[in-house]
């Protein structure tokens, strides 16, 4: 009894210890991806400040952090950030919702899948930043416009993952829901939809930083306001350091909304470890 | 009792693709009671699942037919437990095992009754909020057990149910099957590759033939009931049967064999 109870603890502490070593090795890669980007930026700094690449292209970042408050004190960042986040918020729904309606469709479905398969597969090579002009012609130089394109070029990467998603769902569990006597809307929402989940996550993740690329171009063309349009009118003036506040902030973003699909997609799919 | 609750008229099975064809199952007939447990045991390949699948409409026979007769009214005919582990993934263990009574709309009251019974019967109540990917492989086995039980068919259709099961867990759930058995007098059809399983569980046992699968002889098995393994291993007469029942395997295997060289 005392033998075992030993043998107990002395397992136990081996299996901390590995633990222990464990959570250090995570901590280091941790500090790593910390670390990285801040190197760079340190690198980036002394070379811009010694003038061994051209300051005028690639201001110090630190110069590029006092811009940031510069700007910011005016107050014509938060309009044009405000701006550019409705459009990207707005165009990225318009896109997704459908995207997931048909996707599932048309994997449930193969008379829908054969229809539109065709369709995708040739509507979607096309750029939608190409289909802006004809956009802005039919609906204007504003907001929805805007949000039409990045609708546009969210909803193919996630209409594509939805319906191999659902495709790709184990047979077995279509027979059992079959057994068990589901009909097509308890099929839908208790097989399809959550068995799809997962790579429709990943999809949505994708369309994220998609909507995010378009935003930039989108108001680059056609706007008077927006992130991209404040790069673009201080590349057009030269003033590289307010173009700089512009690409970080869209980095940033791009970073927030990775973390927020990330929470979200560990509430959505709790069994997925 | 003696009314006939499954009959299988000379049912053929073919597996057509491009230009192979496979004969799974060729011209079986049987008849099977209300109330009754039979077995099927044949070797690997020789279409037990696909005979089970048309019983599940979840595969339609070549030719031939089957009846199975419909019994009181609101009560699912059949649920099958397949031979995969066919837990979904998505859903608790309560979730899975509440599924065939969520899908026919059950009143909640009799909802949470049957799935609390038989989560506690297969010992899975503490487990129930977790998901399939947080329990050991046996535990699901037992999740789907209790699925088709809770369901409250007429017939269930058990595809080799404790083949992934450790020798203690099998015999406790066997013994477990039995007990609720001997409750609901289900018509069971059980497939299984261990005889001494078959022995344990049957009235009958149907011998399969290798593939093309037919249904070589049938064996009734009567044995007094409630039975326990140490009586079916302890019991002389089948010790016979067994031994009979090895030998016959034995030789179909041995015969397919031959032919396929
Ligand atoms: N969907 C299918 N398409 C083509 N062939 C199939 C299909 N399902 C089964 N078969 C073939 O039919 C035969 C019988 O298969 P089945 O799964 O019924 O065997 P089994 O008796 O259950 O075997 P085991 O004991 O190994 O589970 C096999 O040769 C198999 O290859
Ligand atoms: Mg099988």
């Amino acid at each position: 009894m005392k033998e075992s109870s030993n043998h107990i603890t002395r397992s136990e502490s081996i299996e901390r210890q590995l633990w222990r070593r464990k959570v250090r090795r995570t901590r280091a890669f941790q500090t790593l991806t910390i670390a990285s980007p801040i190197l760079l930026l340190v690198v980036w700094e002394i070379l811009s400040r010694t003038a061994m690449i051209d300051p005028r292209f690639f201001p110090p970042p630190t110069t590029i952090i006092v811009e940031f408050f510069h700007l910011a004190a005016t107050g014509q960042l938060f309009h044009h950030v405000g701006i550019s986040l409705y459009r990207i918020l707005g165009g990225f729904l318009m896109g997704v919702i459908p995207a997931i309606i048909i996707g599932l469709l048309m994997g449930m479905y193969l008379p829908v899948r054969y229809t539109l398969q065709p369709l995708v597969m040739a509507l979607m090579p096309i750029p939608t930043l190409a289909l802006m002009p004809i956009i802005i012609i039919v609906f204007g130089i504003n907001d929805l416009s805007k949000m039409i394109t990045i609708a546009g070029s969210v909803f193919f990467p996630v209409l594509i993952n939805t319906v191999a998603g659902v495709t790709n769902i184990d047979h077995i569990y279509v027979d059992i829901a079959k057994n068990y006597g589901a009909k097509s809307k308890d099929y839908f929402f208790k097989i399809a939809l959550p068995g799809a989940l997962p790579m429709m996550m990943e999809g949505i993740q994708m369309g994220q930083a998609i909507a995010l690329l378009t935003i930039v171009a989108a108001e680059m063309i056609g706007a008077n306001s927006g992130i991209g349009y404040l790069i673009w009118t201080k590349y057009k003036t030269f003033v590289l350091k307010d173009m700089y506040v512009g690409l970080v902030l869209i980095s940033f973003f791009g970073y927030l909304f990775s973390l927020l699909l990330r929470a979200l997609q560990r509430k959505l799919i709790p069994w997925q470890k | 009792m003696t009314e006939s609750k499954i009959k299988v008229d000379h049912l053929t099975k073919v597996f057509f693709k491009k230009n192979s064809s496979v004969t799974a199952i060729r011209d079986i007939c049987l008849d099977i009671k209300e109330g009754e447990f039979v077995c099927l045991l044949g070797p690997s390949g020789c279409g037990k699942t696909t005979l089970l699948r048309i019983l599940a409409e979840l595969e339609t026979p070549s030719t031939g037919s089957y009846h199975i007769t419909p019994g009181k009214a609101g009560k699912p005919l059949q649920s099958m437990i397949f031979q995969e582990q066919g837990v979904i993934p998505w859903m608790t263990v309560q979730n899975n095992v509440s599924f065939g009574l969520r899908m026919r709309h059950a009143s909640k009251k009799e909802l949470n009754e049957r799935t609390e019974y038989y989560l506690n019967k297969v010992g899975l109540w503490e487990f129930r909020h977790l998901y399939p990917s947080e329990i050991s492989g046996g535990m699901k086995q037992r999740v789907s057990i209790a699925r088709a039980f809770a369901n409250d068919p007429e017939i269930l259709l058990m595809d080799e149910p404790f083949a992934a099961l450790d020798e203690q867990n099998k015999f406790i759930l066997q013994e477990e099957l039995l007990n609720i058995w001997e409750e609901t007098h289900k018509t069971v059809v059980f497939i299984t590759h261990s005889i001494d399983e078959a022995l344990l569980l049957s009235d009958r046992i149907f011998l399969m033939s290798a593939q093309p699968g037919t249904i070589l002889r049938e064996k009734k098995i009567d044995l007094p009931r409630p039975r326990s393994i140490e009586l079916v291993r302890s019991n002389p007469q089948m010790g016979k049967e067994f031994v009979d029942i090895w030998q016959h395997l034995q030789e179909t295997v041995q015969q397919h064999r031959d032919k396929a060289l």
